[in-house]
């Protein structure tokens, strides 16, 4: 079936089986590899997308559920002023190690800190607990997130 | 930089021929660097399948100065750096740089990076006897060699400066990849000086900094390979993409060891995008224009298996089969004094038995890899921490010679000893060989997790005799299980026994006056066994440590003082152990049902004394909440990765403590995702705080010390807040519940 997919912002058209996770969809159609493979289940977040502005594990996200929404995956999430804030603490704080599976992480981060600018411990565990990360950069995943938060709070703060 | 590196499309490899102009390389295969894909800034792109001839002449043409199988410079100043050791998060392609950079006078912003080819000769890790990414041994490895190489060049590049002056080569300096005449002010950049130090003679000794002149080694320089991987554009094995590239997915035979005795695959050949069905001995293959074809193709297959003859195996058979081989004897390890009698003598006598269960790598990125199979040559893109055994494995499945096989690594998605293995490169070649393109065969988390090659079980069984005072007067170990090592490098298994399966066990850092510990060497039947973070130690630490706990119990002394009163032998150890108490408050009150517990460690030329404070719940949950680290690694060469791959291997180690364990049942491995085979959270993690001892010792392994030391910190922890001595991995939380 075809199918015309809003990913980043531009129209992406693709043949596939409706019930095709979204995540093949965009890696081995249209090539975007940015989003990663870990589980096939929604066990570890690492093919997290966000499908209007919520985060989804798009490994279980039939492609047929999409049509008409807009994806944003992590090669643009940089273009949104909470991506590019999160990308820069994750910079400034040397977050990952082998670094597969911090897509995902950046896409759950992003989400918490869209709809809330100053999240606590509490808040972050339950945003994040659902990314795994076998290297264990969780600490200062914990730390890039309270970094990112507290320099867009006072950039509105300073207007 | 950024835009001259995205200017040079072309292919970048070095030749031999080159190396050879300097007196370097030997006589082999023939070789090509191939660039590191993704990491835009640092690391080359990949320039694909190359033949090495044409490759040859680009580089000859723009690279004038090769000094060393790890330095190549342009005559337009560009650098670069050959990895011979691949990243997969320990931070190697930070902290390696930082070695040659140090030396050469480079600016880590200087440096481009390539992996090194496949090369047993050239690249060739000093300590392993291969070239080979492992057991914590990168920063040790490469320390004074790749120092060397690069003050190598720095010389020459000296020399011919000043031979273009005119002037003594002492009255000039380097600094940042140019050369300066500080009493007339001149300078010429090393592209500038490229061709005429090529000509330089090369020294036979070098003179390396001392470290207060260090300017980059022990700084917390920022991870080169970082900016690709917060934008999604570091490419890993999984992520390459050739040209007409299929994806594949397998079905492995479920019992270890059972072959394929019919396929239905009518079902999986009308799924939309299924391309072909690989039927092979023992698995099946699904060949599909994207993975959501393959895995859809893969569940409509009807496979009946012949499950072999381990289809009643158990890892309950298993253990119990070690048990009783720890009744000896066994390989004699290590023997001091007379511990017999000793023991005979002793005030006090205690045994205990220990046991480790089979773990699974899990690592993130699921094991795949990417072959080209054209008849007479084959291209592979995968990312490994042995490329020259890979390339070996590839030729021979495959076969072809040596020599018509390329290797392109990639960026590893977490490696921890799984991608030591050739098991899925020679799978991967045994499918392409039936197609005729580029085929990713990519693993199942599933079949990654159940067609792992495991950290051995073990059982160890442990006793030692107190005098009057409480203190050890005798030790005894013997323990069985897989050496991982008799297979993985059989000349490192010697007598029985190899330096791996016993790190940890033998050598300890307390003074014993007789001690004899013995290993069996029992391998699993039909169950493959392969390193694993933390190797030998992730099994022997967890022993010694608890049981060391436990002669403190028995003494009625307080487990850091026992401890310490042991280490007259050992200053390290002794300054990391008061330093991890002190800093984690050891003599503090805690409340009822929490405790803190210690374990002290050297293993990978590092000493490493955790605390772990933890708290049971009256259900038997277990919430640990803090860990103090203290390390003693000698010569630190980037702090922040040595914090980093602490507090990584803390979380790795606590993974395995609560959670990890793969068993057998009827030949299946009973575990499947990460539903089953649970991996620590970000909300159960805890803080952990890492302490540095300064020291200008030759530098230690980092990778897996943090996780070998952790189990014991937990279990010893969880006795003192419960009086439960836990003698078994992973942490049995029915055995903590709280007394009604």
């Amino acid at each position: 079936m075809s199918f015309t997919l809003q990913i980043n912002g531009a129209p992406k058209a693709v043949d596939v089986d409706g019930d095709t996770p979204l995540l093949w969809v965009i890696r081995d159609v249209l090539g975007m590899t940015g989003t990663k493979f870990g589980c096939g289940a929604a066990l570890c977040g690492a093919c997290t997308v966000h499908i209007d502005g919520v985060a989804t594990r798009s490994c279980i996200t039939p492609v047929d559920s999409v049509e008409g929404a807009e994806v944003t995956t992590i090669e643009a999430i940089g273009a949104t002023p909470v991506g590019a804030q999160i990308q820069k603490a994750w910079l400034d704080l040397d977050v990952p190690q082998c670094g597969y599976c911090q897509s995902g992480q950046i896409m759950s981060a992003a989400e918490l800190l869209a709809g809330n600018p100053d999240p606590s411990d509490s808040d972050i565990d339950a945003a994040m607990a659902g990314n795994a990360c076998r290297c264990g950069t969780y600490l200062r995943i914990r730390e890039a997130i309270k970094q990112a938060a507290a320099t867009s709070t006072s950039r509105q703060q300073g207007g | 930089m950024t835009d001259h590196l995205n200017n040079r499309s072309a292919p970048q490899p070095v030749s031999r021929r080159d190396m050879l102009k300097v007196g370097l390389g030997a006589g082999g295969a023939l070789f090509v660097v191939f660039g590191l894909p993704g990491l835009a800034k640092h690391l080359r792109p990949d320039p694909g399948g190359h033949t090495a001839s044409a490759v040859t002449k680009a580089e000859a043409e723009t690279s004038p100065f090769t000094p060393s199988a790890f330095i190549r410079i342009a005559a337009d100043g560009q650098v670069t750096l050959t990895m011979p050791y691949v990243e997969m998060g320990q931070g190697a392609y930070t902290s390696i740089p930082m070695l040659i950079a140090e030396e050469l006078e480079v600016d880590l912003e200087q440096v481009t990076l390539e992996h090194a080819p496949p090369d047993e000769t050239l690249y060739a890790n000093p300590l392993l006897g291969v070239q080979a990414t492992g057991n914590s041994s990168s920063i040790r490895a490469a320390w004074q060699p790749l120092r060397e190489a690069g003050a190598v060049a720095r010389t020459m590049l000296i020399a011919a400066a000043a031979a273009r002056w005119n002037v003594e080569s002492g009255s000039c300096r380097a600094q940042s990849g140019e050369v300066l005449h500080a009493p007339t002010g001149r300078r010429l950049s090393y592209g500038e000086l490229a061709a005429d130090a090529a000509q330089m003679p090369v020294p036979a000794r070098v003179e390396l900094k001392r470290p207060e002149e260090f300017r980059l080694i022990g700084t917390p320089a920022k991870r080169l390979d970082t900016p690709a991987k917060v934008d999604g554009t570091a490419v890993y094995g999984i992520d390459v993409r050739p040209a007409g590239v299929k994806v594949a997915t397998l079905a492995q035979s479920p019992v270890f060891g059972g072959r394929v005795k019919t396929v239905d695959d009518a079902a999986a050949r009308a799924v939309n995008g299924v391309r072909q069905i690989v039927v092979l001995g023992d698995a099946v293959a699904v060949v599909a224009d994207h993975m959501g074809a393959a895995k859809k193709g893969l569940e409509a297959l009807v496979i009946e298996w012949d499950d072999g003859p381990h289809a009643k195996l158990s890892t309950d058979a298993i253990a119990a089969e070690l048990e009783r081989a720890t009744l000896g004897p066994g390989a004699v390890a290590q023997d001091i004094g007379d511990a017999d009698s000793a023991m005979a003598s002793a005030a006090t006598q205690l045994e205990a038995t220990y046991y480790v269960p089979f773990l699974a790598h899990a690592t993130m990125e699921p094991m795949n890899c990417t072959v080209h199979f054209r008849g007479d040559e084959v291209e592979v893109w995968v990312g490994t921490q042995v490329i020259a055994r890979v390339q070996a494995a590839v030729a021979d499945a495959a076969g072809v010679p040596l020599d018509r096989v390329v290797v392109h690594n990639h960026l590893i998605g977490g490696g921890f000893g799984r991608r030591l293995e050739l098991d899925g490169v020679t799978r991967a070649v045994e499918i392409a060989k039936h197609v005729d393109a580029p085929v990713k065969v990519v693993w199942t988390r599933e079949a990654d997790i159940q067609h792992d090659m495991y950290r051995p079980m073990f059982f160890d069984r442990i006793s030692a005799g107190l005098d009057a005072k409480g203190m050890p007067v005798a030790w005894k170990n013997c323990f069985a299980g897989s050496s991982v090592m008799a297979r993985w490098w059989p000349p490192g298994f010697n007598n029985g026994l190899d330096a791996d399966t016993t790190e940890g066990a033998i050598h300890l850092v307390y003074s014993l006056p007789n001690m004899h510990v013995e290993y069996v060497r029992v391998e699993p039947p039909g169950i493959p066994t392969a390193f694993w973070r933390g190797v030998g130690p992730s099994h022997n630490v967890f022993v010694t440590e608890s049981f060391m706990d436990e002669l403190a119990a028995a003494a009625k002394q307080d487990p850091v003082a026992y401890r310490h009163a042991l280490l007259g032998q050992s200053p390290r150890a002794k300054a990391v152990l008061e330093l991890a108490a002190e800093k984690a408050g050891w003599a503090q009150p805690l409340p009822e049902r929490a405790g803190r517990g210690v374990s002290l460690q050297f293993a990978f030329a590092t000493y490493l004394a955790q605390v772990a404070e933890v708290e049971v719940n009256s259900d038997g949950g277990v919430r640990i909440r803090r860990v103090v680290c203290a390390v003693d690694c000698g010569t630190v060469v980037n702090p922040d990765i040595v914090r980093a791959q602490i507090q990584s291997g803390v979380i790795f180690g606590i993974t395995a403590a609560l959670y990890g364990q793969i068993t057998v049942k009827d030949g299946r491995v009973e575990q499947a995702n990460f539903d089953t085979y649970q991996i620590l959270r970000m909300d159960e993690t805890p803080a952990i705080e890492v302490h540095i001892v300064e020291s200008s010792e030759p530098p230690g392994g980092m990778g897996e010390a943090g996780t070998s030391a952790i189990g014991p910190a937990v279990t010893n922890a969880i006795f003192a807040a419960t009086g439960r001595r836990l003698r078994k991995l992973p942490v049995d939380t029915v055995a903590l519940r709280a007394p009604d």
